[in-house]
């Protein structure tokens, strides 16, 4: 079934009986090529590159609940590609482009709004740094814009400009970036995966891994063992409770995000802001309401909600950076369990098993980096070889000393 | 979240500042023999329970001690805290 305009006139006309299931709900097979253990976003995609791109034919995801139940589902929608790091920003980058063709790819409406990101600085040592960063944006063939107040303040009048504590003196503007529609995100990669055969089989959790002379077998799963020569686990949040299941001890921590949404309200914020001197970050979405959020709650949780204290300080955050705010009702707050890394950047890497292969550590910015997640899992997983833009992240690195530290801040899960 | 300080009462979560396992405690020698696989393991790799996990915590708002709290990651319900400097002369954590 492929979406077109003519199709949704036609179904509007006649009572939208015509929709079918976006996807089958097979039995699991005894035995696949390649199992993707995750039908989150980037198990999904993973799956979707797979089967489309590099051609693998027998592909199944296997995923504990319903597709997308996830941090996919609970994110704040971000997309961008304005790191740092050359470990990162062609990665980022290459997501960014990702996205950019991602609903023609797919024919699917992931409602990508490249409405721009916007980063606050606060004092001349901030700006030094985002000129810099910016900088390092252009190398990688992203797109940077180094805001002054002035510019600011066409953009966003009604910011907190003279804020005595943080007053705002500029910003780094990324046009390119901006949100997606975060389900549909899953939802059509989902969709692409089984139209190219992939099997999706949902309410089957695997209880642990069949592992005979140091290479993968199988998985055990609540729906009996399948086989496969190859499995890729992306199960971001419960890594830690996976890999115990091959012996792997990883340089995770779990911990909970929080993620609110106002009332809705007329359209006042057209782009991302993000707070330079605290940690608070919103966009409007398309109903009106505010997305936002701060910083993760800081001690180690597996329970998708967390605590008042984070509530205040990231709405603390929000009020000191737009004042209007102050009256607007908060809707909803929802928690999602991060894979926090001891360096605050990802791993996509084989492991000491033959065969399986892990996709983890994206500490809270898994989600703009859906597309090139899936994409570079699928290139190791299809070739051994990691994909040239995912070189860098390496589970090794932390022996090794080659830390992708985008904050500077050490092996503080906590803080990054 | 209330910790129940072991000298102090239920104090208010956010008195305090959070490090991680309580497995830190039990730092290496750095003069041993494979002291760089003993420090790559404590300072990056953990345990990361879903359930019980032993933790430290710095009373940085109060009486700067550390405790080790004993909290339920599934559930944020905290079952027993105790002053670290008592688990370290027990032998460590």
């Amino acid at each position: 079934m492929q979406f077109n305009g003519l199709r949704v006139l036609w179904e509007g006309l006649t009572g939208h009986r015509g929709w079918k299931p976006l996807w089958r709900d097979p039995e699991p097979q005894p035995e696949y090529d390649i199992i993707v253990v995750g039908g989150g976003g980037h198990g999904l995609a993973t799956a979707y590159y797979l089967a489309n791109t590099f051609g693998e034919a027998r592909v199944a995801v296997l995923e504990k609940g319903w597709l997308g139940s996830g941090n996919i589902g609970r994110n704040t929608t971000i997309i961008r590609s304005n790191y740092l790091l050359p470990g990162n920003e062609p990665f980022y980058e290459f997501s960014m482009k990702l996205w950019e063709g991602l609903e023609q790819e797919f024919n699917f409406n992931a409602m990508v709004s490249q409405r721009g990101i916007l980063n606050l600085c606060h004092s001349d040592g901030q700006r030094d740094a985002f000129r810099r960063r910016g900088n390092a944006m252009l190398l990688a063939g992203a797109d940077a814009e180094l805001l002054d107040q002035d510019g600011v303040r066409a953009m966003y009048p009604f910011l907190n400009f003279d804020n005595a504590r943080f007053p705002i003196k500029g910003g780094l503007l990324q046009r390119r970036a901006g949100t997606a529609r975060h389900d549909g995100v899953a939802w059509g990669y989902a969709r692409g995966a089984d139209r190219k055969g992939v099997d999706l089989i949902q309410n089957c959790e695997v209880t642990g891994f069949r592992i005979e002379g140091g290479a993968i077998r199988g998985v055990e799963t609540t729906r009996g063992y399948i086989g496969a020569k190859k499995v890729g686990v992306a199960v971001a949040g419960s890594t830690g409770r996976v890999m115990e299941k091959a012996g792997m001890r990883l340089p995770i921590e779990s911990h909970v995000l929080q993620a609110f949404v106002s009332e809705g309200l007329k359209p006042c914020i057209d782009g991302v802001i993000t707070f330079g001197a605290g940690h608070f970050y919103v966009s409007q979405s398309d109903k009106g309401g505010l997305v936002f959020g701060g910083d993760i709650d800081g001690y180690n949780s597996y329970a998708q909600r967390g605590n008042l204290p984070v509530v205040e300080d990231v709405v603390e955050g929000g009020m000191a950076l737009m004042p209007m705010i102050g009256r607007a009702r908060l809707l909803r707050s929802w928690g999602g369990i991060m894979d926090m890394s001891m360096d605050g950047s990802p791993i996509i890497d084989a492991t000491h098993v033959d065969g399986l292969y892990l996709n983890a550590g994206w500490c809270y910015g898994g989600f703009k980096a859906t597309p090139a997640s899936g994409y570079a899992f699928a290139h190791l997983l299809a070739t051994g070889r990691p994909h040239e833009t995912a070189t860098a992240f390496r589970l090794d690195r932390f022996q090794r000393g080659a830390l992708i530290d985008e904050k500077g801040v050490g092996a503080q899960p906590n803080l990054h | 979240m209330l910790i129940p300080h072991p000298l102090l009462g239920p104090r208010d979560a956010q008195e305090f500042t959070y490090l991680g396992d309580a497995a830190l405690l039990n730092r290496p020698d750095g003069m041993a023999q494979g002291a760089e696989a003993a420090f790559f393991d404590y300072t990056y790799l953990r345990d990361n329970p879903a359930g019980l996990h032993r933790e430290l915590w710095f009373h940085e708002q109060g009486d700067r001690s550390w405790l080790v709290v004993t909290r339920d990651t599934v559930t944020h319900e905290i079952v027993s805290a105790e002053l670290a400097s008592d688990v370290k002369r027990r032998g460590g954590a």
